[in-house]
C-alpha cells in the first residue's frame, strides 16, 4: 500500500523499541536458557574466569534443595485454592449483579475497588486485621492486649480466637489468611470479566427458556455458564497464571520474611525462591525461572485443551 | 357447572401467580442480601485502614476495639509522612513515572504506527514474535537484567526504574489494534497532500487514539506507583527508593506490638491517589484492564 521504498522508514520508528527489546528481553531469554544449563553457574565467577561445565546440573540442585520444594509447594497449593473460590464467588456476584436494577451500578464500583490498590499497602492492613499483640500462647506474662478484628468477630459470634499470623502461628492460618487475601484482591478482575460477559449474552434465550417454563438452576447451568464459559476459561487461565507468580501478596502480609516471626520463608514462593537467588546463584535461578516458565505453560495448554472440549464459542 | 370449573381454574391461575411473585421477591431479597454482604466484606478492609489511622494507639489496643474512633488524631497522618518520608518517595515516584509514560509513549506510538501502517519485510513475523515474548513470565527476564544493569553501572539510579522497562509489547499490540480501526484512506489522502508521516501521526492518529493512550499512562503510572520487586533489587537507597518500597522499608514489621495506627495512616496515604484515579479514570482503567488481565 505505502511504497516499499520506504521500508528504512518503518525499521527507524522501530528502531527504539527494537533496540530495548534486543537489551531487555531476547538478550535474557538467550541468556537465561544459557545460564540454566552451566552447572553452578554465577556472574561474579564467570567475570572471574571460571568455565562452567554444560549439564544439568542446576536442574537437579533445584530440585532436591528442601527450600524450592517448599516453595513449590506453597505456590501449587495457592492456586488450587484460591483460582476455583475465587472464581466461583466472581461468578455468583456476576451473577447477581445482573439479575438485579437498583444499586446495580453503585454495588458494580464497590466492587472494582479492590482492583485498584497496591497489594503491599493492603496487604499491610490485612496484616493489621489478623494480628494479635501479645501472646496467650507463648510467654506466662504476656496477655493478649488486642487480637485483632478479625478475631474480635470470630469470638462475637462464640468461636475461639486464632492466632494467624503471629509468632508460633500454624502453616494452616497462614495459608488461610494468604487464601482470603488473594481471593479478596482476584474478585475485581474476574467480576470486571463475567459480568461483561453476561451483559453480552443475548436476551432472546432467557426469554425462549421462560416461555418454556424453564426452572432458574436449569437456565444458570444449561444457558449461563455454557455461554459464559469463554469469559470463564479467560478469568481461570489468567488466574492460574497469577498464581503462579505470587509473591508480593504475601511480603504484603508478612514483609521479606515471606513468614511469621521465627519462621521465616515458610511461605515463599518459586517467584520468591528466583530473587533469592538471583544475586548469587544465577544458574540455580534461571533453572527456577525455567521450570516455573514450563509449568506455567503447562498448566496453560491444559486449560486450553480443557476449555476447547467444553467452551462454546 | 362450567362456570365453576372456569371459576376454579382463575383461582388456581391467581394463586400460582401469586405465588411465584413471592418466589420472585424471595429471590430478589436474597440475592440483595448476598450482595450487600459481599460488598461490606470488599470495603471492610478499607474502612479499617481509615478508622485505625486516626485512633490514639490506646484506643486501637482496646480489648474490645471501636468501630468508630472517639477522637481523631490527624497527628498520625503527620507522624507517618515523616517516619517514611513519604515526601521524598512520592517525589521519585512521581519522577520515574512521568518520565517513563512519556519516553514509553513515544516508543509505542511509533512502534505501533509502523506495524499498522507501513508496510515492510518481515511485519508479520516480527509482530507474531513480539506477541511471543508475552507468554514469558517476567521474572526470567529479571535474572538477566540484572546483571545487566550491573555492568552499565546503573545501580542506584533513575535510569534502572526507567529504561528497562520502556517497551511493552503489550501497549504496542492495544495501540496497533486502535490504529487499524482508524481508516486508511485519511492516511492516502495526506500522502497525496504531502503531509509528513509525523504530522500525520500528531493531527490525526493521536487525536483519534486518545483514549486508548490514556489508558497506557494512567496504568504506566499506577506501575510506577505499584512497583515493588524490581525497585528494592536495583535501587534500594533514601535518594531513588520508590514508594511501594519505601513503604515496606519504613515498617518492617507489620505483625506483633507495633504502631498499627501510624503504620494504617501511611497505607492511607499511598492508596489515597490511587482511590482518586479509582474515581476519576475508572472508565480508562477498565478499558485496559478487560483486555489484558495485567495489573498494573
Amino acid at each position: 500500500m505505502v511504497e516499499s521504498k520506504h521500508q528504512w522508514k518503518a525499521w527507524l520508528y522501530l528502531s527504539p523499541a527494537i533496540v530495548l527489546l534486543l537489551i531487555f528481553t531476547v538478550w535474557p531469554i538467550i541468556n537465561t536458557l544459557r545460564m540454566a544449563f552451566l552447572e553452578g553457574y554465577s556472574t561474579m565467577g564467570a567475570v572471574g574466569g571460571i568455565t562452567y561445565n554444560f549439564g544439568i546440573g542446576n536442574f537437579k540442585q533445584v530440585l532436591q534443595y528442601k527450600d524450592f520444594i517448599s516453595c513449590l509447594t506453597n505456590t501449587m497449593l495457592l492456586c488450587v485454592l484460591t483460582v476455583p473460590l475465587s472464581t466461583i464467588l466472581a461468578l455468583l456476584i456476576a451473577v447477581c449483579l445482573n439479575a438485579i436494577k437498583p444499586l446495580q451500578r453503585f454495588l458494580q464500583t464497590v466492587f472494582f475497588l479492590p482492583y485498584v490498590t497496591n497489594s503491599i499497602a493492603i496487604g499491610m492492613v490485612f496484616a493489621a486485621m489478623f494480628n494479635m499483640v501479645g501472646s496467650a500462647f507463648g510467654g506466662e506474662n504476656e496477655i493478649i492486649i488486642t487480637a485483632g478484628i478479625i478475631n474480635n468477630v470470630i469470638e462475637f459470634f462464640g468461636g475461639e480466637r486464632v492466632n494467624w499470623i503471629n509468632s508460633g502461628s500454624s502453616y494452616l492460618a497462614n495459608i488461610t489468611v494468604m487464601v482470603i487475601y488473594i481471593v479478596w484482591n482476584a474478585l475485581p478482575f474476574k467480576i470486571l470479566i463475567l459480568l461483561g460477559g453476561l451483559q453480552s449474552i443475548n436476551k432472546q434465550y432467557y426469554d425462549a427458556a421462560k416461555v418454556d417454563g424453564t426452572s432458574r438452576v436449569r437456565v444458570f447451568t444449561k444457558i449461563t455458564v455454557p455461554l459464559l464459559s469463554p469469559m470463564l476459561a479467560y478469568v481461570v487461565i489468567t488466574g492460574f497464571i497469577g498464581g503462579f507468580k505470587e509473591y508480593s501478596s504475601i511480603v504484603g502480609i508478612f514483609g521479606d520474611d515471606m513468614g511469621p516471626t521465627g519462621d521465616p520463608r515458610r511461605l515463599n514462593t518459586m517467584v520468591g525462591f528466583i530473587y533469592d537467588s538471583l544475586a548469587n546463584h544465577q544458574g540455580r535461578a534461571s533453572a527456577a525461572a525455567l521450570i516455573l516458565f514450563c509449568i506455567i505453560f503447562v498448566v496453560t495448554m491444559i486449560n486450553l485443551y480443557v476449555s476447547k472440549k467444553k467452551t462454546h464459542y | 357447572m362450567s362456570d365453576k370449573t372456569v371459576k376454579i381454574y382463575e383461582k388456581d391461575l391467581h394463586d400460582a401467580t401469586s405465588k411465584q411473585r413471592f418466589v420472585k421477591v424471595g429471590v430478589q431479597v436474597l440475592i440483595y442480601a448476598f450482595l450487600i454482604l459481599m460488598a461490606i466484606i470488599i470495603i471492610f478492609p478499607f474502612y479499617w485502614m481509615l478508622i485505625s489511622s486516626v485512633k490514639s494507639l490506646e484506643e486501637y489496643k482496646q480489648t474490645i476495639p471501636s468501630l468508630f474512633p472517639k477522637e481523631i488524631l490527624w497527628s498520625n497522618y503527620v507522624e507517618a509522612f515523616n517516619q517514611a518520608s513519604l515526601g521524598r518517595l512520592f517525589m521519585n515516584t512521581l519522577y520515574v513515572g512521568i518520565v517513563s509514560t512519556l519516553l514509553s509513549l513515544v516508543i509505542t506510538v511509533l512502534s505501533a504506527f509502523a506495524f499498522a501502517r507501513l508496510e515492510f519485510k518481515g511485519k508479520n513475523a516480527l509482530f507474531a514474535a513480539l506477541l511471543a515474548t508475552m507468554m514469558i513470565p517476567g521474572e526470567l527476564f529479571t535474572i538477566t537484567n540484572y546483571a545487566t544493569v550491573n555492568s552499565f553501572g546503573w545501580m542506584e539510579s533513575f535510569e534502572v526504574l526507567i529504561i528497562p522497562f520502556l517497551v511493552s509489547v503489550f501497549y504496542i499490540y492495544l495501540l496497533r489494534q486502535n490504529f487499524m480501526q482508524i481508516p486508511n484512506e485519511l492516511y492516502l489522502a495526506a500522502k497525496v497532500d504531502g503531509t509528513g508521516d509525523l504530522k500525520y501521526l500528531w493531527k490525526v492518529m493521536i487525536p483519534l487514539a486518545l483514549p486508548t493512550l490514556i489508558s497506557i499512562t494512567i496504568l504506566k503510572m499506577m506501575g510506577a506507583w505499584n512497583s515493588y520487586v524490581w525497585p528494592r533489587l536495583v535501587a534500594n537507597d533514601e535518594a531513588h527508593r520508590l514508594i511501594t518500597n519505601g513503604l515496606r522499608n519504613a515498617f518492617t514489621e507489620s505483625t506483633g506490638d507495633v504502631n498499627i495506627p501510624v503504620q494504617m495512616a501511611a497505607v492511607a496515604i499511598v492508596s489515597f491517589p490511587l482511590f482518586l484515579v479509582f474515581v476519576f479514570l475508572r472508565k480508562y482503567i477498565m478499558k485496559g484492564v478487560s483486555r489484558s488481565g495485567i495489573k498494573g
